[in-house]
């Protein structure tokens, strides 16, 4: 029976006398090294360089605000529906007066918990939002000794409002658009 | 021999010094270098960087790793032989550091008026110092094997040394082929018999070839690395040993290593004869110079087969060595012995 | 300077070759040994005989006594399995070598007329000259010599061989 193509047949014939005094397949193998030796090297410095993330990688969400720094997130649930793993909960209050400036909508979410090790970063929250709130970055979840530190709430969540905090996905809403 | 040296006066004496100290001082280098020189080459061999952190291009790697064998802490088996423990990678380094003493170096150096002659000691059985030298280079690795109380550590030592004394044999019989040739055991006069293209390369090719496997052999290089085989004997026979006496085990390896590619040089390559070259350029400085690059060449492909061809096994390395190398050897020294006969008898 | 060289290599061996005897682990009696033939080495250079030190060194240091110790090692070298030997043993061999170090004694005795080896030719040590000497006036035993080794070698084939047929 022949499972692959590839395979060979193992034969045990006498070797001849090229083969055992070893010096030419000694030399044609130290031929091959030699042409590594002049190619190029494909490794990265990593901590110096970083290589460019891929438009598909989904990693640690980011709950966006708008220009003018407002959450867009309402807290209507439909990522948590949508989540397969169920590790999106929220919990929505009343947008208070005065607090105009740091919720869009009527409705925001006061509490808002992703939990890492739950989330198997599908994506299907970043789909189900109706708001352009919820996406997901191609920065990497970082890394902790207690399984508590991995329920991210808002502060682990929500991007900054001063420029510089803005965290960019405009390549992952692209992406998104293009394959909707 | 002894009076001869007393009798010398003392601004001879201090040059000889001087270059003794400067010959210390490149043979350290060189090693030192040699294992950056190992871990670059192999990097590139296998599509890596290698060391690039420690300075530019991790130039400096050679000291980060001696600060880093100096600060390691210093560990002893409780059961070992506490004394031997400790001679043993001493004895090692100094064997391998005495082998430079009798190599010539280049003709003579004029530098600031001075004449300075480029070889510690030319003494009239310099191969075989070497090969005394090469000889009691076992004693290191037995009894560092064997006073660590580690049966990996036995293996390797005795796998070493019934390696090493098995190759010394072909190894010392391919030599007697070359002073056939030269009618000399001094190395100063072998070196310059092989002027122009007159290497000894070319009059003994299959001597070289088993000088050079016999070499690779000595210094428990791959595909004769026996004595460590990482991945059965941990390390061989310094696998107990940390901090300096580590590094004096791996130094002394790499110090063997140039002292080989040295003697191969000097032996089959014209040492620092180049054909169109003349040694006595830039004030006699042309000489180690053409040496050196020979020196870095043979360093250059001892890593390079170091990285391409796996370890043999250990009958098969027996079997090479005693029934393949030594008849050899004889036939090439028989071939010589008629060749000298005919043409210059 | 060449007669204090010659007793400070002459006590170094005589000590060394004391603690041979002396020391009670076989590896140490080894290295000891060694020691006596880098000693004895440095005689042979003070009298001229350069090729001889290299080669007691090579010979004797680097294959023999590595032979030595590559047994010693894979020897099991506890207290226990030490065979005691009796008194009986202990005296006829105190006897024995008694006697031997009485007739070396006595042979040496009458002859002391070392040439000192200023006198001597500086020339007497090199390969030159030695193999000369060989070849022509000491050709004889230089040969049966070599048989005795052919000799030791067919021997050391012959046990070597698993499979005896006699």
């Amino acid at each position: 029976m022949q499972l692959t193509q590839r395979s060979k047949q193992v034969v045990h014939k006498e070797m001849t006398f090229m083969e055992r005094i070893y010096l030419p397949a000694i030399l044609k193998g130290m031929f091959t090294t030699l042409k590594h030796f002049f190619r190029r090297t494909n490794t990265l410095s990593y901590p110096k360089e970083h290589r460019e993330f891929a438009p598909v990688y989904r990693g640690w969400h980011v709950l966006k605000r708008d220009e003018q720094g407002r959450e867009n997130c309402t807290a209507c649930g439909l990522c948590a529906v949508a989540c397969p793993a169920e590790a999106i909960t929220m919990e929505a209050a009343e947008r208070e007066k005065g607090d105009e400036h740091l919720y869009r909508e009527e409705k925001y979410a006061a509490v808002y918990e992703i939990n890492m090790l739950r989330c198997i970063f599908c994506g299907l929250c970043e789909e189900a939002c109706p708001k352009e709130a919820i996406f997901l970055t191609d920065r990497i979840v970082p890394s902790d000794y207690v399984r508590q530190e991995f329920i991210f709430g808002k502060d682990m969540l929500v991007e900054g409002v001063e420029p510089e905090k803005r965290i960019d996905v405009t390549k992952r809403q692209r992406h998104l658009v293009e394959h909707k | 021999m002894i009076d001869m040296i007393l009798l010398y006066d003392f601004a001879l004496f201090a040059q000889k010094a001087g270059l003794i100290v400067v010959v210390f001082a490149i043979t350290l280098g060189v090693a030192a270098y040699s294992t950056y020189g190992e871990r670059k080459i192999a990097a590139f061999l296998q599509d890596r960087l290698g060391p690039s952190n420690a300075g530019p291009w991790g130039l400096l790697q050679p000291i980060a790793d001696g600060v880093k064998m100096f600060t390691k802490e210093d560990f002893i088996p409780n059961k070992s032989e506490r004394w031997i423990y400790i001679l043993a990678p001493g004895a090692f380094i100094f064997v391998a550091l005495m082998t430079s003493a009798v190599i010539p170096w280049g003709t003579r150096l004029t530098l600031f008026g001075m004449d300075l002659d480029l070889q510690v000691t030319d003494i009239n059985i310099g191969i075989l110092y070497i090969m005394g030298f090469v000889s009691l280079g076992v004693y290191g690795i037995m009894l560092g094997g064997w006073a660590s109380n580690n049966k990996y550590s036995l293996y390797g030592a005795i796998r070493a040394s019934s390696q090493m004394i098995s190759y010394e044999l072909a190894m010392g019989l391919s030599l007697i082929a070359v002073i056939m040739l030269s009618g000399s055991l001094s190395l100063r006069t072998i070196v310059d018999q092989q002027t122009g293209f007159g290497w000894n390369v070319l009059y003994q090719p299959l001597g070289f070839i088993l000088f050079f496997v016999c070499a690779l052999a000595e210094c428990n290089r791959a595909p004769f690395d026996m004595a460590e085989c990482e991945t059965e004997l941990i390390g061989g026979y310094h696998t107990e040993y940390s901090s300096m006496k580590l590094g004096f085990f791996l130094f002394a390896e790499y110090i063997n290593m140039f002292i080989s590619c040295t003697v191969i040089s000097s032996l089959y390559f014209g040492g620092y004869h180049f054909p169109g070259i003349d040694p006595n350029w830039l004030g006699g400085l042309m000489g180690p110079i053409v040496l050196f690059s020979k020196i870095f060449f043979f360093i250059f492909v001892f890593m390079w087969i170091r990285w391409t061809l796996p370890r043999f096994r250990y009958d098969q390395l027996m079997h090479l060595g005693w029934k393949s190398l030594i008849p050899l050897a004889i036939l090439n020294m028989l071939l010589t012995g008629a060749g000298v006969l005919l043409f210059e008898g | 300077m060449t007669p204090y060289i010659f007793l400070t290599l002459a006590i170094i061996s005589v000590i060394t070759a004391l603690l041979m005897v002396l020391s009670r682990n076989p590896v140490h009696s080894v290295l000891f040994l060694i020691l006596t033939f880098f000693a004895i080495a440095g005689q042979y250079v003070l009298l001229n005989a350069q090729f001889l030190a290299v080669v007691h060194i090579i010979v004797y240091a680097g294959a023999i006594m590595v032979l030595f110790l590559f047994v010693l090692m894979l020897l099991n070298l506890s207290k226990d399995t030490e065979p005691q030997k009796s008194n009986l043993w202990k005296i006829s061999g105190a006897i024995a070598s008694g006697s031997l170090l009485l007739t070396l004694v006595g042979a040496m005795r009458g002859s002391i007329a070392v040439q000192s080896p200023e006198v001597s030719d500086p020339g007497v040590g090199l390969v030159e000259n030695l193999g000369k000497v060989l070849f022509t006036d000491f050709v004889v035993p230089f040969e049966i010599a070599g048989i005795l080794f052919l000799a030791a070698m067919v021997g050391a084939v012959l046990v070597g061989k698993r499979d005896l047929k006699l």
